[in-house]
């Protein structure tokens, strides 16, 4: 090595840095931590570890009753929680083979998709913001807002929803919740072609972007990779067409992809996802006005052993305050069986493995994180890339410390 | 053609014979069993297999049964044939007093971290794994967590009284 300071012999035994990147470190947006093995700025390996923000989710869920799991998996992605509550009500209806209405299909799909936009919302603004663009981030920020608000017009919270129950919504949407809708889909597409035009083809954009954490349609397979990181590698693999749930196979929507798998196209698919899903919830609204009279009422499936009756009807009514006794103190027991059902999260296939034992509880419960599984590949993403192209690549992944740590 | 389930549980049978049993459909899933020593064996062939092409990992957890004895821990696979879009559930079962079974993270690189996770909470040792060590918990941990025989509070006890919460 031909090196300008001379050193003392044997006074550097490795080449190599290594540093501690997190596990609180202001561009890992989360708690990350990565032992890095730098050779000047490039990485020779990094070592992920994982697990400061876990919560025992599985264990916790053993011990509940349906209704108390869903405020865990708010827990898991907080960018998107209505998708994991959803996911989760639909994993319990599944097993006990409960039929939503249509209705309820549709003001599901609204909610999911408004939840899927301000994932990839966050995910794209926050890739900006590590290349040096923090405007698109606090441009778009008002309309996560927007988005948050109409959350909380329906179920009354914004980050860690627990909207919904198993059956449907707690409440039908009120008028104002519909009015934010219209607002949202009337504004939101300028503020998404205007955030385009900021990075699409912004040149420093796109130079430091293309050609960073590539994988290859194979690898990502083999490493699991589901949701816009797949696709971005090539494969149209998307819950919401491969097993429609949610009547999602009343709507019609392209799957976008890309062929790289680079960070550059991860960013792409994302943008085109939210266009995508811009016009699910416009069909989805147009479906939900077309219900007439009574049916524009129903928010909920008649399954009274396991949705909870309305507040009111408890304090007035025997039926529903026995439904309700029999609920809270779980003695509704759940069938026996075992399920799997995914749906597309945020960041990938969110799944849950249930397994009942006719108890009041789940015997077991899992749940399938995307961002645990692929966030394996990191290491491999990163080798040989600059640290600073490594900070976007973790972004670009979308990893949620919540869902990879459980 | 289709792949249904009655082909793939048809191909299993005639290259497994016995080995794979317990065939069931749950909730539209083909869901069967084999011995742990076999795994490997049953994932190659299903990744391998023209017809069949399960190379899609999509979950590997553990289930913990104190009362099978000899069969406590039951690990699950849960595969998907992503271009016939069919997904099948394949468990090992082992027992908790040797839990040793082949590691799938040569096939499938997914399978790297989602066993470490299982081996953190439910003790399985996968045999063969390059990095067998506690991934979500600490290192110190000498116990593994999600096994029944630690059990959270029963939230339907009914042997507390006042004085448990200071009112007595």
């Amino acid at each position: 090595m031909d090196q300008h300071i001379k050193l003392p012999e044997g006074s550097i035994e490795k080449q190599t840095t290594t540093l501690n990147l997190g596990p609180t470190h202001p561009a890992t947006h989360g708690v990350f931590q990565n032992i890095l093995e730098l050779d000047g700025e490039r990485i020779v390996s990094a070592e992920q570890t994982v697990g400061y923000i876990h919560r025992a989710f599985e264990k916790l869920a053993e011990r509940r009753p349906l209704y108390q799991i869903t405020p865990i998996t708010d827990r898991l992605n907080y960018c998107s929680s209505p998708i994991n509550n959803m996911g989760w009500h639909m994993t319990c209806e599944k097993l006990m083979k409960i039929q939503t209405p249509k209705r309820v299909d549709y003001l599901r799909v609204i909610i999911m998709e408004l939840a899927r936009i301000s994932d990839h919302l966050i995910c794209n603004s926050i890739v900006g913001v590590d290349t040096g663009a923090y405007t698109g981030f606090l441009y778009v920020m008002q309309y996560r807002e927007l988005i948050y608000e109409i959350y909380e017009e329906i179920c009354g919270s914004r980050l860690t929803t627990n909207i919904g129950r198993v059956g449907g919504f707690e409440r039908n949407f009120n008028a104002t919740a519909f009015e934010k809708l219209e607002k949202f889909l009337r504004e939101y597409p300028k503020v998404l072609k205007e955030f385009e035009n900021l990075f699409t083809r912004n040149r420093i954009f796109m130079d430091r972007l293309i050609g960073t954490g590539a994988i290859s349609a194979e690898r990502a397979l083999n490493y699991g990779f589901t949701g816009p990181n797949l696709r971005a590698a090539g494969v149209d693999y998307d819950v919401r067409v491969h097993s429609p749930y949610s009547s999602y196979e009343d709507f019609d929507f392209t799957v976008p992809v890309g062929n790289t798998g680079d960070n550059y196209d991860r960013f792409l698919v994302r943008n085109q996802e939210m266009w995508q899903s811009l016009s699910i919830i416009e069909q989805a609204y147009q479906k939900v006005q077309a219900f007439k009279g009574a049916e524009a009422e129903v928010y909920h499936a008649e399954v009274p052993e396991f949705y909870l009756p309305k507040k009111e009807d408890v304090y007035t009514k025997m039926e529903a305050l026995i439904w309700h006794f029999k609920i809270i103190m779980g003695e509704t027991a759940i069938p026996k069986g075992e399920v799997y059902h995914s749906v597309e999260g945020g960041n990938g296939e969110l799944g849950f493995y249930f397994i009942s034992d006719g108890g009041r509880t789940p015997y077991r419960l899992h749940f399938r994180r995307p961002s645990f599984i692929y966030y394996q590949a990191y290491s491999e993403l990163t080798k040989n890339a600059m640290l600073s192209d490594a900070i976007i690549t973790m972004s670009s992944l979308n990893l949620i410390a919540g869902e990879l740590d459980a | 053609m289709a792949l249904t389930n009655q082909y793939i549980q048809e191909k299993l049978t005639e290259k497994f014979g016995e080995t794979v049993s317990n065939f069931q459909e749950i909730y539209g899933m083909l869901t069967f069993e084999a011995p742990k020593e076999a795994n490997l064996k049953v994932l190659q062939y299903l990744y391998d297999e023209e017809t069949l092409q399960f190379q899609f990992m999509t979950d590997l957890c553990a289930v913990h049964y104190p009362e099978k004895v000899g069969a406590e821990l039951a690990v699950v696979y849960h595969l998907h044939n992503l271009v016939e879009n069919v997904r099948i559930r394949f468990k090992v079962f082992t027992s908790v007093a040797t839990p040793d079974v082949f590691t799938a993270s040569q096939l499938f690189s997914a399978a790297n971290w989602m066993e470490r996770e299982t081996y953190d909470f439910y003790g399985v040792n996968f045999v063969g794994h390059p990095n067998l060590k506690r991934i979500l918990n600490v290192d110190e941990m000498d116990y593994f967590p999600l096994r029944k025989e630690f059990p959270l509070e029963d939230q339907t006890r009914i042997d507390k009284d006042d004085e448990m919460f200071g009112r007595g």
